[in-house]
């Protein structure tokens, strides 16, 4: 499938009525995607060492405290799509996680921060597909959207046409945004013809839904593949990439998600096109917060500190967040039971 | 601003790391300090200086200017101290070297804040890079103090060290420069720079809380006189100096003569490579490391960003799209990238370097960065459209300065990176392998780079090629800096050159026909420019024969040929290197009869002495050749995920003067390992007794040696040596003659400031092999440079 395809498809999706059309989109124009550029891909340097030693410097090079920092924690909270991604998930349980994503701080302390006005919530609540109406349902009248993994996450070896009817499912129940997981094997056979395939269709099948692409870089090999992958997917018209499911052994790491902002950028220069990220996996402290914030900002620009660019995938990071809120607050250092678990 | 209008805005805002335990530091002190010597501060002197906030210009503390009078007290305190210092043995000393090290990342955070207060450099910088190197370094060295009686056997101190040291890494040099002279037994005197003493002083009250002897630490403070004062002391045995390239020059002439040690690590230039297949983006982050580390007052920032044409354009919209976030501001923010110009004076030197360079055409390009309303910054700054023979890509700005140039192809990048005076550093971006490890030893640098830049540490050496000074700093190499062979302190005078007395003309004495010793230029015969000959006469007043009387053309043609042959010469393998050895050898051998003839005929040596003469020749051309695949470099083991290559480089064309005496055996002696290591030389023979090297070229001739490999021009010894020293092209030099000639090679080898080694008029024993066919003269050969190769998928 080529980019044409991918537009007159989502052309005719408005046209029949068949998806939902009607979604905020954001500030940007949504990614139209573009032919399969075998030449990006081939052109592709990446030098571990030297990312690592650039991803080391984003903790030490910028540092924010005080007001500031409580600014920035609550920036975190806003832009953090509060996960669930468990076998024993039960609607009750994705309902209390969706009051928690309402509601992320306790009222003492928006009032402390004086932020009442911000009507703080979460950037989404992402969950399995069988969860999707339940948490639609809870979220009902909040703004937030409920993002679905999908695909066969998170190893993505169910029968391709499932895997796509997977995705349609989980929109016609209301799900504003897709995280697709992509087939590992098409990277590491370097079939990059069937990587974009797969994932313009999977962008196909999304509508006007937002459709996440995740690499499962723990799984490519290098940092190299990380970048090939996520300029493969951005051409086949992936609205954000996301690092990892969470069950891979590494997930989210600078060094990879430096690889992938830096692809992001190269793909707005060839495009114009600004495309989201979302580390998730393994971002617990608000400290990580900070720094992948910092890397946003440096890399990207201030553009990517908005819910529509930048997602943290995340079970514990709020947690974290809310002691350190309430310790700005108070001087005291917190306690885990002093906050509504999620 | 609140709490929501910041979530808006995201901005940084500040984060500044307190300075109160540095100002209560300087108050315990009464922000007055005398010197460090023999153990204790001196109080406050009379003529006192100021020590500067550059952020905001206050006073931090008020230093003394110290005399002549102070300078021999610290002098006579490092003499008293060194004996007993160097009896302690390395193991004793490896114990004050730890509690150093120790007491130094115990107080890290104050020495980090009173650096960046001092120096105007970020606080990230102190306490990231210059702290915990700094005390990496004296760990580092209290492990050779541990091993020095194990890994360098008949070594012993040299002495007192004079060090005087600059102001961009105040700390840090400081570090470099005592830690492997205290290791290895040397006491020292050290001047810090004027702008930035204050770390040094607090290193000194270190040194009493480690416990360390009186007098082997001695700290004086000032302005150059002092540094002029100690590099001219007789009792100072060495002096290491980092700086610029034009002080460099000073103290080289200043200490010309004195038999004093020198090492130099001076001004560069470095170019950063940036090659079409390199990861872009990450060789952007480099430049920052490379021009914007410590604003850019760095000796081995890459200044010269040199960037292959098909990549150019975008390369450097992406620098200057990454130059838009650099933040520039308040060192002791630790959200800054760039914190001040250490002073005005120095502040007003680069702008009007750039000034000059925009007059003159260069395009100029800076991003939108703030900089506060008063203090000392200066702008991270690019400039375009420079030309290669233009001041500002030849002269070090020492600032946020980054000037670019691109290139076509791998060669023109080693032309363009090598097109220039200095050899300090280089960085070369690529992920071609092949490529980047082919080109690093072609490049005129001690430092090599690739795909990274400013990477230091202590088990790997530091320092220049060509103008951007001598010796290595760090690693094994460096401690050779601070240590003499044991043996040196009784060489002997070297005998009277002069010849004897012509009493019997005519050739007539001779068998067979007559022979006309030619000079040896480029592998051809080659007449004396002058058209005149010199006679060479017997001990008894015979003459013997008649050679080239060599001018300043001569030597002028030799090292060209030399030059000519370095290239194919410096490539062929050690192997092909030491089969000519002993072919050399080997046809030597043959003629031994004819050369002990010779010998006896210009030596009057003894038929005896003159055969041990011709064998042992044979036996050094044997031992170089032996030495040619074997002289190995290193791989250096430093806390990064690669490897340091140690590669050992010849000099280059060397300049060889040849004792009066052993007129063979000091030949072939030295020019064997010079050329064994892939130098090419031009050799002044014997000036009394030349004929045996003469009679030398028909052997090279004979035994495959490339023309140009070795020259020989025949005259004046003084003469010639004066041509050799004063000559741009040569890089080393090597003078075995008199004590005056000595002083003379080493001042005037500043104007280019090429390697000398000097006899300061003492003989080598030429028969000794621990003296003429030891390590020292393989070191003398050749040049360390450290390779830095991060790896990893």
């Amino acid at each position: 499938m080529t980019s044409t395809s991918v537009e007159t498809a989502q052309a005719q999706g408005a046209a029949d009525g068949t998806l939902p059309v009607t979604q905020d989109h954001g500030r940007f124009p949504r990614n139209p995607g573009m032919p399969l550029d075998l030449d990006v891909v081939a052109s592709v340097r990446v030098n571990t060492s030297a990312v690592e030693r650039r991803a080391a410097t984003f903790g030490t090079r910028r540092s924010v405290k005080k007001d500031h920092q409580a600014a920035w924690l609550l920036r975190a909270i806003s832009l953090m799509d509060l996960t669930t991604l468990s076998g024993d998930d039960t609607k009750a349980r994705v309902r209390r996680l969706c009051a928690k994503a309402r509601h992320p701080l306790r009222d003492d302390l928006v009032e402390a921060l004086g932020i009442a006005d911000l009507n703080l919530t979460t950037g989404a609540v992402c969950v399995y597909h069988e969860m999707v109406e339940t948490a639609v349902a809870a979220l009902e009248g909040s703004g937030i959207p409920v993002a679905a993994v999908s695909t066969g996450f998170p190893e993505a070896l169910s029968p391709f046409h499932l895997r796509v009817k997977e995705i349609e499912e989980s929109v016609r129940a209301g799900a504003q945004e897709i995280d697709i997981v992509i087939s590992r094997r098409h990277v590491l056979t370097g079939d990059w013809q069937a990587l974009y395939d797969e994932m313009a269709t999977y962008r196909d099948a999304c509508g006007s839904a937002h459709v996440k692409a995740i690499l499962a870089t723990g799984q490519l090999g290098s940092l190299r593949n990380v970048a090939r992958a996520s300029h493969v997917c951005m051409m086949a018209g992936a609205d954000f990439i996301k690092t990892s499911t969470g069950k891979e052994s590494v997930n989210a790491t600078l060094p990879v998600s430096l690889v992938m902002v830096r692809a992001i950028r190269d793909y707005q220069a060839m495009t114009g096109q600004m495309i989201g990220f979302k580390p998730a996996g393994g971002i617990s402290k608000a400290k990580d917060a900070l720094v992948y914030l910092s890397m946003m900002k440096e890399e990207l620009g201030r553009d990517w500190l908005e819910p529509d660019l930048f997602r943290f995938g995340a079970s514990s990071l709020l947690g974290d967040i809310e002691r350190q809120l309430e310790h700005h607050v108070t001087g005291r250092y917190s306690a885990a039971f002093r906050h509504g678990i999620s | 601003m609140t709490i929501a209008e910041i979530f808006e805005t995201m901005d940084y805002g500040t984060a500044p790391e307190s300075s109160a335990m540095a100002q209560a530091w300087l108050d315990r002190h009464d922000r007055a300090f005398g010197h460090f010597i023999d153990g204790a501060f001196t109080k406050p002197g009379k003529a006192r200086f100021d020590s500067l906030s550059p952020a905001t210009g206050a006073q931090l503390a008020s230093l003394t200017e110290a005399t002549q009078k102070d300078v021999n007290a610290a002098v006579a305190a490092a003499a008293r101290a060194q004996k007993g210092w160097a009896d302690l043995g390395g193991p004793g000393r490896a114990r004050h070297l730890y509690a150093l090290a120790r007491l130094i990342q115990k107080h890290a955070r104050l020495f980090a804040v009173l650096e960046s207060l001092d120096n105007g450099k970020p606080i990230r910088e102190t306490r990231d890079a210059d702290v915990p190197t700094a005390a990496r370094h004296f760990y580092h060295h209290a492990g050779w103090a541990q091993l020095m009686e194990t890994e360098l056997p008949g070594y012993d101190a040299v002495g007192v060290a004079g060090q005087i040291i600059p102001w961009n890494f105040p700390f840090l040099m400081l570090a470099w420069k005592i830690a492997p002279a205290l290791a290895m037994g040397n006491t020292v005197v050290l001047k810090p720079a004027e702008y930035t003493s204050l770390t040094a002083l607090l290193f000194a009250e270190i040194c009493l809380e480690a416990g360390l002897p009186a007098g082997v630490v001695n700290i004086v403070t000032g302005h150059g006189a002092v540094g002029s004062m100690i590099a001219g002391h007789a009792d100072v045995d060495k002096v290491a100096f980092t700086g610029s390239t034009g002080v460099g020059r000073l103290l080289r002439e200043q200490t010309a003569g004195s038999g004093k040690k020198l090492t130099l690590e001076l001004g560069g230039k470095s170019p950063f490579i940036v090659f079409d297949d390199a990861d872009l983006d990450s060789a952007v982050e480099g430049v920052v490391d490379a021009i914007w580390f410590n604003q850019g007052q760095v000796c081995c920032a890459g200044s010269r960003l040199l960037v292959h044409e098909a990549v150019a354009e975008r390369f450097l919209d992406k620098l200057k799209l990454r130059m838009a976030t650099l933040r520039v501001g308040d060192p002791l923010d630790k959200s800054v990238d760039l914190g001040c110009i250490v002073d005005p004076v120095q502040h007003a030197r680069i702008t009007r370097m750039v000034d000059q360079g925009v007059a003159d055409g260069a395009v100029l390009y800076r991003a939108d960065t703030p900089l506060p309303d008063s203090g000392c910054y200066y702008p991270p700054t690019l400039l375009t459209g420079v030309e290669a023979g233009s001041t500002l890509a030849q002269e070090e700005i020492f600032g946020p300065v980054l000037v670019t140039m691109s290139f076509r192809t791998p060669e023109e990048a080693v032309q363009l990176a090598n097109n220039s005076r200095y050899g300090l550093a280089a960085s070369l971006w690529s992920e071609n392998i092949n490529l980047a490890l082919g080109l690093a030893p072609q490049i005129k640098a001690g430092v090599v780079w690739i795909n990274c830049t400013n990477q230091f540490d202590a088990a790997a050496g530091f320092g220049g090629f060509r103008e951007s000074g001598f010796g290595r700093e760090g690693g094994r190499e460096g401690l050779y800096e601070y240590v003499k062979p044991a043996w040196q302190k009784s060489l002997k005078d070297a005998p009277e050159a002069k010849p004897a007395k012509l009493v019997e003309t005519g050739l007539g004495g001779l068998s067979g026909i007559d022979r006309t010793a030619k000079m040896y230029i480029g592998g051809k015969q080659a007449r004396p420019d002058s058209g005149y000959a010199m006679p060479v006469v017997s001990p008894k007043g015979r003459l013997i024969g008649q050679v080239g009387h060599g001018n300043r053309k001569d030597i002028r043609n030799a090292v060209e040929a030399a030059a000519v042959a370095l290239g194919g010469w410096q490539k062929a393998s050690g192997h092909l290197r030491a089969q000519i050895l002993y072919y050399i050898a080997e046809n030597l051998s043959a003629r031994a009869a004819e050369f002990e003839g010779r010998l006896r005929e210009m030596t009057g040596a003894s038929a005896k002495a003159a055969a041990t003469e011709v064998q042992t020749s044979i036996d050094r051309l044997f031992t170089a050749a032996a030495r040619a695949d074997k002289y190995d470099g290193q791989v250096h083991s430093v806390p990064l995920r690669g490897a340091v290559l140690a590669m050992k480089e010849p000099v280059g064309v060397l300049g060889i003067v040849c004792p009066a005496e052993a007129p063979l055996l000091a030949f072939v002696s030295l020019v064997a390992p010079a050329i064994a290591m892939g130098n090419t030389v031009v050799v002044v023979p014997s000036e009394i007794a030349p004929l045996a090297a003469t009679d030398l070229y028909q052997v090279f001739d004979t035994s495959d040696l490339p023309g140009g490999v070795v020259n020989i021009v025949t005259g004046h010894r003084d003469e010639l040596s004066g041509t050799l020293a004063d000559h741009y092209g040569v890089d080393g030099l090597w003078y075995h003659g008199s004590r005056d000639g000595s002083a003379r090679v080493e001042k005037a080898s500043a104007a280019n400031l090429k390697r000398t080694w000097v006899n300061n008029g003492k003989a080598l024993d030429w028969h000794n092999p621990t003296q003429a066919a030891g390590d020292a003269l393989l070191r003398h050969a050749t040049e360390v440079k450290n390779v830095w190769i991060p790896y990893g998928e």
